[in-house]
């Protein structure tokens, strides 16, 4: 009850930083998205590379988001602005579930219909536009579905290092020890996973096509 | 096996051996004639599909040539040369994620003709291979038989009127009696059409059964070029082998052949 009331009071600032969140998450996974993809595709035709690609992304994703957070501090331009580096970490946080996917999603499609695609005279381009892409779709966006879900979580730590996001609200808690301001930002998050799980889960299932 | 009658594909004296690993065909030397159905007729791994896949580039030779209609596959623009070739395989490789309409349509729209070209085609073919089109068009290959999906895999190769057919295997995983029915379909088929067709099999019985010619292979070597007539017949003791084998198994040595028989 007492929370409740704590929210509608502090509801203004509440939003603020519940689109502050969005909004890191958002552009984070567009630039996950814009590496990601390019280079998973790019890892099917250069399959050498694939095992050192993922084990570096992998790498990554085992760095403690504190850590990670901390360890781009010095870098030149990143340092200089927190949301760049708070966007920078978690593009790289969501990176691996994106690249995985979109490569192990075109390895799976059926050796025989891209064989017969190349064999009826499709270029290279046409086959993974028109083949390959839309069959690895599901798994794709199952990937994509899970790197957001993640950087919904991660995003709460680029508050401590003055990124904003509901992070904020859950430090501010904890250093006041206000399990109402915890809450604050505690549950918009986990909201804000809930909906993006359940919205992306939506696209997959219009995108993919019913077997 | 002379230089008679106008040769379509010629093999002059190729090999191919597939990165790091031992010679898959060895100085093959081969030509299929306008119109004729030359059946490739041997076991696993014995390089039957190997030569298929050098006709339309999926693979270059290692050595020596081939050529398509006076040229080599080298010098063709390997797009356009997939494209004036139809190519039905195993499973049939259709587009789970098209409609039998789309897969069918596929080298049609690849080559740009008009929609109602493409839809008139595409209903023409349907036809052709006994598939009434107002029932099939909107389905998805996963809502077909395993004859009905052959068919479409017939018809979308037969689609862009290309004068040579590459066929792998097309009816091997279908059961015996819708098997015989689309063979018998696809004779009349292959009476009317008068294409050139090489039709890869390692099931004696389709081989005779379709073939103008029938070319032995075994172990990446060209055994020989048979006749039915000549086959069912031949001294050859090869062949006399091949013969007793599939006497002494019959049907049921075919079958147990199907699933054991994958691409090289």
């Amino acid at each position: 009850m007492e929370t409740l009331s704590f929210f509608v009071k502090n509801h203004a600032q509440i939003l603020q930083l519940t689109l502050e969140h969005l909004w890191l998450v958002g552009i984070s996974m567009l630039l996950a998205l814009a590496i990601g993809l390019p280079l998973g595709i790019l890892l099917t035709r250069r399959r050498t590379l694939s095992k050192p690609v993922i084990g570096v992304a992998n790498i990554v994703q085992t760095i403690p988001s504190l850590a990670l957070f901390g360890f781009l501090l010095p870098a030149p331009w990143l340092g200089e602005r927190a949301d760049r580096l708070a966007i920078t970490a978690l593009a790289l946080y969501a990176l691996l579930p994106v690249i995985r996917n979109t490569y192990t999603g075109i390895l799976g499609v059926d050796p025989g219909v891209r064989e017969a695609a190349r064999g009826m005279g499709m270029t290279d381009g046409q086959v993974l536009l028109q083949v390959e892409l839309p069959l690895a779709l599901g798994v794709i966006l199952a990937g994509v579905r899970v790197a957001t879900v993640i950087t919904v979580g991660v995003a709460t730590i680029a508050a401590a290092i003055g990124a904003g996001g509901l992070g904020e609200l859950i430090f501010r808690g904890v250093a006041m020890v206000d399990n109402r301001v915890i809450l604050a930002g505690a549950i918009p998050a986990a909201l804000l996973a809930l909906l993006m799980d359940l919205l992306l889960g939506l696209v997959e299932r219009k995108l993919t096509y019913e077997r | 096996m002379g230089n008679a009658p106008e040769p379509v594909i010629e093999f002059c004296r190729v090999s191919f051996r597939a990165a790091n690993t031992h010679l898959l065909l060895s100085d093959l030397s081969l030509s299929v004639h306008r119109g004729e159905t030359l059946v490739l007729l041997g076991r696993t791994g014995s390089g039957k599909t190997t030569t298929l896949k050098l006709i339309n580039r999926l693979l270059e030779p290692s050595q020596g040539e081939v050529q398509v209609e006076g040229r080599s596959t080298l010098q063709w623009d390997a797009i356009r040369l997939r494209r004036s070739i139809g190519y039905v395989i195993q499973d049939a490789g259709l587009f789970p994620h098209f409609t039998v309409e789309r897969n069918v349509a596929l080298v049609p729209q690849l080559e740009r003709w008009l929609p109602e070209k493409v839809r008139a085609r595409v209903r023409e073919m349907l036809d052709l291979v006994g598939l009434p089109p107002e029932q099939f068009l909107s389905r998805y290959p996963s809502q077909l038989s395993g004859g009905q999906r052959q068919r479409v895999g017939v018809a979308r190769a037969l689609a862009g009127n290309p004068p040579v057919l590459l066929m792998d295997e097309p009816f091997g995983a279908l059961d015996p009696l819708t098997r015989a029915e689309i063979q018998r379909e696809f004779q009349a088929l292959q009476k009317r059409l008068q294409k050139t067709i090489i039709f890869v099999t390692h099931d004696m019985r389709e081989a005779l059964l379709l073939g103008s010619r029938i070319a032995l292979l075994e172990a990446g070597k060209l055994a020989g070029i048979f006749t039915p007539e000549e086959f069912a017949h031949a001294s050859d003791p090869l062949v006399a082998n091949y013969l007793a084998a599939f006497r002494a198994g019959d049907g049921k040595s075919n079958l147990s052949n199907e699933s054991a028989d994958g691409n090289p």
